[in-house]
């Protein structure tokens, strides 16, 4: 019988206890973003889809269409086209398609590209009910991206 | 009572818990016959997200199979990154920087930590308490920052590679991870007091779910099913792969094989885990984090290689067979979470089905894991 009671003094105690922690929390201030309204600036190694970067020089991209990238993709999203040119050394690149619905974002292309041509944008906020929204052109980009 | 209604109560019945249902956190299927409420039987029916990540790896290129890691468990996928890349070194006899073996420590341990914290809060969710999440979700948000900021990616790290890690660490991640260790420890006594010596708690899960180490035998459990049997196994100390024989460190322990062992061995392990990145950061030597010489194209000479690693839900391994091309012949992929469901069935008869149910949380499951 005496255990009987001190199990029910114990166990109030223990619920006390788990009141009082759940009311301190209560009053503490949110720990959340308010996200529509705010929102996280990325860190620099924040893996978005990737794109070309812009040479501050030339203020074109450095891909020299050599196709590493393309041949080191494990989801096979990167198709690279690149034309000979008459007087340019190396062949241009012509077509950069990235098919983002595929892309698993392990950053073997990066790892791959000698001339550094590729990095992984910032853009976290893609949503969309087609998928053709995620085929993208990244010279396009390259170009738009002033 | 009558005769009529006597026989009704020995009528079983079927019901599914799951492909959908929130308690089996997964499309994890299973068929229960009922006894009124007890369990009479409990088939888990798999295959509802089989991906073929083993026959993946036997289509594609050794570092191309990299990815797939991340994937299958996703709440300790560094775990699963480390265990792969140390298999293909010890094929390719790639020797791997110091500094880079500290840094996949870290982060695995971080990422360990950060599991645990999630099964917490899911398991007590379970049990119907719905605030315990919330207040991991915190701590575990904090781990997920940081990894961030080294990994680039929050939950399908691909983060370390054939002969190191991709990129270094900055010193503000190590502060970091310091800062954390700090807060967690504060936050330990509240968890404990919050949660473990809740007297609902207490009540549901001592003494329920008995797994005993024969059982574990039987079945392959391993990881803190295993450990909360009273058998002290751990791959980090029983068979050390990585620098883990540097640090100084427990594998908790404890004999009730009930539920309440296992929730006590996870909550130990996350303060050895936290140890562990201790050491590790006071002792991170400089250097570079990339073996000089890793091949372009990785051929393994032809063999049949094995190696397993201490992921947060037991053991992980990978037996690869090479046939000296650029891609394995077989990949097997041995998962934790596919042994320690096994014994469910045989453990649940005659358990009440809320019971079952805090026994299915108890042994930590993850689906993408179990299905490959
Ligand atoms: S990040 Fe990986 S999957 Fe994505 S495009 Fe690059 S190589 Fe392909
Ligand atoms: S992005 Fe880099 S790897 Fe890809 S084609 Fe251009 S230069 Fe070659």
């Amino acid at each position: 019988m005496a255990g009987y009671f001190t199990n029910i003094l114990s166990g109030t105690k223990s619920l006390l206890v788990g009141l009082s922690i759940t009311q301190r929390e209560f009053f503490k201030k949110p720990v959340t973003l308010q996200y529509p309204w705010e929102s996280l600036e990325m860190t620099p190694r924040y893996r978005g889809h990737i794109q070309l970067v812009k040479d501050g020089e030339t203020g074109t991209h450095k891909c020299i269409s050599c196709g590493l990238c393309d041949k080191g993709c494990p989801s096979g999203c990167i198709t690279v086209k690149g034309e000979k040119q008459e007087g340019v050394k190396v062949k241009v690149l012509v077509r950069y398609d990235l098919d983002f619905t595929k892309c698993s974002l392990c950053g073997q292309c990066i790892d791959n590209c000698k001339p550094g041509a590729i990095e992984f944008s910032k853009e976290y906020n893609l949503a969309s009910t087609r998928k053709e929204d995620f085929y993208y052109d990244l010279l396009k980009r390259l170009k738009e991206q002033k | 009572m009558s005769s009529q209604t006597a026989s009704q109560n020995k009528e079983h019945f079927e019901i599914n818990l799951g492909p959908q249902h929130p308690a089996t956190h997964g499309v994890l299927r299973v068929k229960l016959l009922m006894d009124g409420e007890y369990v009479v039987d409990a088939e888990p029916v798999l295959g509802y997200i089989h991906r073929m990540h083993e026959l993946m790896g036997e289509n594609r290129t050794w570092a191309k199979y990299l990815p797939n890691m991340g994937r299958l468990d996703y709440l300790s996928a560094l775990s699963y990154n480390l265990g792969y890349v140390e298999l293909v070194e010890k094929m390719a006899a790639i020797e791997v920087p110091e500094r880079a073996e500290y840094i996949r420590v870290i982060t695995t341990e971080m990422n360990r930590i950060s599991s645990h914290l999630l099964w917490f809060g899911a398991f007590v969710l379970d049990l119907g308490g719905f605030t315990p999440l919330l207040y991991a979700f915190d701590d575990r948000e904090h781990i997920l920052d940081l990894l961030e900021s080294v990994t680039g990616s929050r939950l399908t790290y691909c983060y370390f590679r054939f002969g190191g890690c991709s990129n270094d660490v900055e010193d503000e991640f190590l502060t970091g991870c310091l800062t954390f260790i700090k807060r967690l420890r504060s936050r330990m006594p509240m968890y404990h007091n919050l949660v473990t010596k809740n007297v609902i708690l207490m009540q549901r899960l001592e003494g329920v779910g008995p797994v005993s180490a024969e059982m574990c035998r039987k079945y392959g459990a391993t990881g803190p099913v295993l450990r909360g049997s009273g058998i002290n196994y751990d791959v980090r100390k029983n068979e050390p792969y990585s620098v883990y024989p540097e640090f100084d460190f427990d594998v908790p322990v404890y004999n009730e094989c009930d539920s309440m062992a296992r929730y006590m061995v996870r909550m130990d392990e996350m303060d050895q885990c936290m140890r562990i990145i201790e050491q590790a950061i006071a002792k991170i030597p400089e250097g570079p984090v990339m073996a000089a010489k890793v091949p372009k194209m990785i051929k393994p000479a032809a063999g049949d290689y094995y190696h397993a690693v201490e992921a947060a839900r037991g053991t992980f391994a990978i037996r690869a067979v090479s046939e000296g091309k650029n891609q394995a012949y077989r990949m097997k992929l041995r998962s934790p979470t596919f042994s320690n469901l096994s014994l469910f069935q045989e453990a649940s008869k005659g358990m009440l089905l809320a019971d079952a149910l805090a026994f299915m949380g108890s042994i930590d499951l993850v689906i993408p894991e179990i299905d490959r």
